[in-house]
């Protein structure tokens, strides 16, 4: 164990990831405090969801180290799933459970993973269903929901399991624009009551609004990382400038 | 030469009594055939190496040689090294066997229609393997696997017909002896039909009673979202 990881809540330490011959993570390092927002921006294909599942090693990681408070996730015989459940992830494309009502969807982590007994683990699922504002949706199936509701269910589901980080890969990218404010209200909510956040999105006015730091990835490697307000006035990479100016173009700014 | 059809209702017993042993021989080989089935399509899917390998044979051969050339292997051909059986568990051995290796490729062609994010969804909750497989992907598979596993169903259910080649009392060999001896040929194997396609008609819409019974909206083996 690393004298100084207990420090930080979560220590990313020179990861590396090759698919065949393509290095797709090529040694990336950085930390995140408690109740930190970070949102991770970079072109298609730099290795952004890639860099999210090293994190809670839904992918391995080829080397490197990556430790959530004192405990080191890559270590070799890390109690893998018991330190993944410490962390929520929320993905791309929901990834609801089809066969299981909203509310059940929720409480399945909680009852299963963790071993609460199923009555507090439905007071927990509907606490955090409430959170995401769908207390009266608890009964409903994935396909009786907006993708917008998904979403939020899928958070929800993360929540109940009392994380300390929370992983967000693009998660209103599969989204109509019009469900995409309902679940950036729900992160921002997250964000201002002390949720860690670690989400990869292009969604600049919630990185301006919430972010502590943007990170920019590219190639494999971090290039670039600072707050939002001086990333946008003052990058210090070409590259940087050009890549903030192409997605404020294709997004938009406005929260 | 007699050209009326007759039937005597005190055949009735011992058909009924031939019906039983079919739906008995039926059940059991249908029962052994999933427990072995669903371990062969756990196998097909989550492992690599010897045990995938044993299990894709195990498939490829009892799919590819028939039924009846099966059951002659077990119960007249294993004699030779030392094992016998009873007529009645050679059949439910042989037709186990058999459609293991039909409800194994079921199985798994509803396990990978149950969309691969749920998994890492699973995982991500800090779910192991194992209960990811029986908290989420058995399931739905199961629910998936209904109609295809009616007709295996049906298929046994008639298929087990060729145990009277090996002295089994089921409703063929019933039908076979009483007509044998009162050469009702003709009446006797309508109502052995009919008696088969009662029992065929009653479990498909028991099963479309179930299939309704456990439905979810939005889980179909085509439909993959949401
Ligand atoms: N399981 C995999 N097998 C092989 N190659 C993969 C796999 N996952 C990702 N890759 C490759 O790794 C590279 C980085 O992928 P990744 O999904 O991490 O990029 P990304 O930054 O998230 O891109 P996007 O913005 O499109 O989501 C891509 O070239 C991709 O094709
Ligand atoms: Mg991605």
């Amino acid at each position: 164990m690393n004298s100084d990881s207990a420090d930080h809540l979560l220590r990313v330490e020179d990861v590396h990831k090759r698919y065949g011959r393509e290095e797709v993570l090529r040694g990336v390092s950085f930390t995140m405090e408690r109740a930190d927002t970070k949102v991770i921006i970079g072109a298609s294909g730099t290795g952004k969801s890639t860099l999210l599942r090293c994190i809670n090693k839904l992918t391995d990681p080829d080397q490197g180290r990556v430790w959530l408070e004192n405990q080191e996730i890559t270590g070799r015989r890390a109690p893998v799933n018991r330190i993944r459940s410490q962390m929520g992830f929320v993905f791309q494309d929901f990834n609801l459970f089809t066969h299981l009502p909203a509310l059940d969807n929720v409480r399945i982590g909680p009852q299963r993973v963790k071993g609460i007994r199923r009555r507090e683990a439905t007071t927990l699922a509907q606490e955090a269903l409430a959170t995401v504002g769908l207390k009266e949706k608890a009964q409903s199936y994935p396909a009786q929901l907006s993708g917008g509701q998904q979403q939020r269910v899928a958070i929800a589901r993360a929540l109940a399991m009392s994380p300390k980080l929370m992983l967000f890969d693009e998660p209103t990218s599969a989204l109509d624009p019009e469900l995409i404010g309902e679940v950036l209200e729900v992160m921002v909510k997250l964000a201002k009551e002390g949720m860690t956040m670690l989400v990869v999105s292009h969604e600049m006015g919630f990185a301006r609004t919430v972010a502590d730091e943007i990170i920019f990835m590219e190639g494999g490697v971090i290039l670039e990382q600072a707050p939002p307000e001086s990333m946008f006035r003052n990058p210090q990479h070409k590259r940087t400038g050009e890549f903030l100016r192409k997605i404020s173009d294709l997004y938009g700014e406005s929260e | 030469m007699d050209m009326q059809l007759v039937f005597d209702w005190a055949w009735l017993p011992r058909l009924s009594d031939g019906l039983i042993v079919t739906m008995q021989l039926t059940g059991a080989c249908l029962a052994g055939g999933a427990a072995l089935g669903l371990l062969l399509s756990l196998a097909r899917v989550y492992t690599r190496g010897p045990v995938y390998w044993l299990a894709s044979a195990y498939v490829q051969f009892f799919r590819g040689t028939p039924l009846l050339v099966q059951l002659m292997i077990i119960h007249f051909g294993l004699p030779t090294v030392g094992i016998r059986f009873e007529p009645f568990i050679s059949g439910v051995v042989a037709m186990g066997l058999n459609t293991a290796a039909y409800q194994a490729e079921y199985f798994r062609g509803a396990i990978q229609s149950v969309r691969s994010g749920q998994t890492l969804a699973a995982r991500s909750l800090g779910m192991s393997p194992l209960q990811t497989v029986r908290y989420i992907v058995l399931p739905q598979a199961l629910r998936l696997v209904i109609p295809p596993w009616s007709n295996e169903l049906v298929y046994m259910l008639k298929y087990s017909s060729i145990v009277y080649m090996i002295g089994v009392s089921d409703l063929m060999g019933v039908g076979r002896t009483i007509s044998a001896r009162s050469f009702r040929f003709l009446e006797l194997f309508i109502v052995v039909a009919m008696m088969y396609l009662a029992v065929v008609l009653i479990l498909t819409f028991a099963l479309r009673w179930l299939e309704r019974r456990v439905h979810v909206p939005g889980l179909t083996t085509t439909g993959r979202r949401g």
